[in-house]
């Protein structure tokens, strides 16, 4: 029936959920409304900034652009399920402090994207990272901290110093 | 936003032929990287929506040099991308999809997808008709053939009749000595092209004439548009610079390109020249090399 709730059973970071929602329900919003995960931004709504990017089984997705019901039976991970408790992960780490945080609006989403390159290939040159945060809009042109931050992190994930 | 919908989530191919033929009025969604924008503007309030996503039957790469390539509708554009076989065999597809949006539209958007959406911008339209690819249909009554080139309708239209999706794109293996390349006119790498061509050049073996040729052009007009008249000035010649020149403009005359925030009909015209040409340039390169 029209309007009819549907079942979503989901894994958020590492956490399971039964939702029951409304099947035209973004993931997005499941994710800020529901969950109150709000470390997820919403800056355009309409697949074009990045600033919603999570991954779903470990992949980098729009939650914007996902219905919450696509994501039944998969694992979601959001911004706030990266750090380690209180400690930040190497990214997060080097992106505060090599400066590339502006006004930070972008930030969540360029983790995302990021973590989803370096989980994949620790050492990448510095053109698949331009790659991997090209769907990611910094509104304050800040993309080169962003670059080297990620140089700086990946650097560290492989023990170096 | 979304208006409401009822909503399915068949794991089968049956299931959904099923649901179709059940729901004529229904709209599949598989990925969404395009249908969402549009339901999120109101432009199509379904009223049932049918979620074929999960049919996982539907997400694979085959590939054997008598048959060609076979591509599941859902496989994901980042699948394509980075698939060996493709990488090996048809590198044009795989060079297509590094700019076809972004990563995290690649990781969730699906070939089968993009193709149904029926935007002449898209990329993968061009490409297959370049590649002479036909798509295989499905419906509880049956299967149908039907080339790339005639799928395309108009703009966001495409030949799929009530109750059935596409479930396959088939790419036959190009004669010896072809090259396709694929390009398009973006400001940003991942951008809509503002016009995209491709290019497939098939040289004699002897004499090195243009033997087959084959132009589609992106966002050049409501469909992905063959250019034949351009096609025509390669055929049976062995290609030069002032050839392909040629080319571009007839191609050019040929369109009926959109007016839109990114450029007027005639910059667009201007552009199918300028790519036509050297699109054909590294089809010719690649086909010598073959």
């Amino acid at each position: 029936m029209k309007g009819e709730l549907k079942e979503l059973k989901l894994t958020v970071n590492g956490k399971p959920y039964e939702f029951k929602v409304k099947p035209q329900t973004l993931l997005v919003d499941l994710l800020r409304q529901e969950l109150k995960l709000t470390g997820t931004k919403i800056g355009c709504l309409d697949s074009a900034c990045g600033a919603c990017t999570v991954h779903i089984d470990g992949k980098a997705v729009r939650s914007c652009s996902v219905l919450a019901m696509q994501a039944n039976g998969r694992k979601v991970t959001t911004i706030e399920g990266v750090a380690d408790g209180d400690k930040l992960h190497p990214i997060q780490e080097a992106m505060v402090e090599h400066g590339a945080i502006e006004c930070g609006f972008c930030t969540p989403g360029m983790v995302m994207s990021s973590k989803a390159l370096l989980d994949e290939n620790p050492n990448p040159t510095r053109e698949e990272i331009r790659e991997a945060i090209q769907g990611n809009l910094c509104a304050d042109e800040g993309y080169v901290k962003y670059i080297e931050a990620v140089e700086i992190a990946a650097e560290k994930m492989r023990g170096g110093q | 936003m979304i208006a409401d919908f009822e909503y399915f989530a068949p794991k089968t191919v049956e299931e959904a032929l099923s649901l179709l033929s059940q729901y004529k009025e229904a709209k599949i969604i598989a990925g969404g990287q395009s249908l969402l924008v549009v339901l999120k503007q109101r432009l199509l309030t379904p009223e049932y929506l049918i979620d074929i996503k999960g049919i996982s039957a539907l997400d694979y790469i085959n590939y054997d040099e008598s048959k060609g390539l076979r591509v599941g509708a859902l496989t994901l554009h980042r699948t394509i991308e980075k698939s060996p076989v493709i990488q090996k065999h048809f590198g044009v597809l795989s060079e297509m999809e590094k700019n076809l949006a972004t990563i995290q539209t690649r990781n969730w958007g699906t070939i089968g997808g993009n193709l149904c959406h029926g935007d002449p911008a898209g990329d993968p339209a061009s490409v297959l008709i370049a590649l002479n690819a036909n798509l295989k249909l499905a419906s509880s009554a049956g299967e149908r053939t039907i080339s790339m080139e005639e799928f395309s309708k108009d703009y966001l239209e495409v030949d799929l009749k009530s109750g059935e999706m596409l479930i396959e794109i088939q790419v036959p293996t190009p004669p010896a000595r072809t090259g396709t390349a694929y390009e398009k006119l973006m400001v940003m790498k991942g951008d809509m092209g503002i016009i995209g061509a491709a290019v497939s050049v098939t040289l004699s073996g002897k004499d090195g004439v243009c033997q087959d040729a084959r132009i589609a052009l992106g966002s050049a007009a409501s469909i992905p548009l063959r250019a034949k008249e351009a096609e025509g000035k390669l055929m049976g010649k062995v290609l030069s610079d002032s050839l392909l020149i040629e080319a571009g403009e007839a191609a050019a005359a040929e369109t009926d390109p959109p007016v839109d925030v990114h450029g007027s009909p005639e910059y667009r015209r201007e552009m199918v020249k300028v790519f036509v040409r050297r699109v054909a340039q590294i089809a010719l390169e690649k086909a010598k090399a073959a």
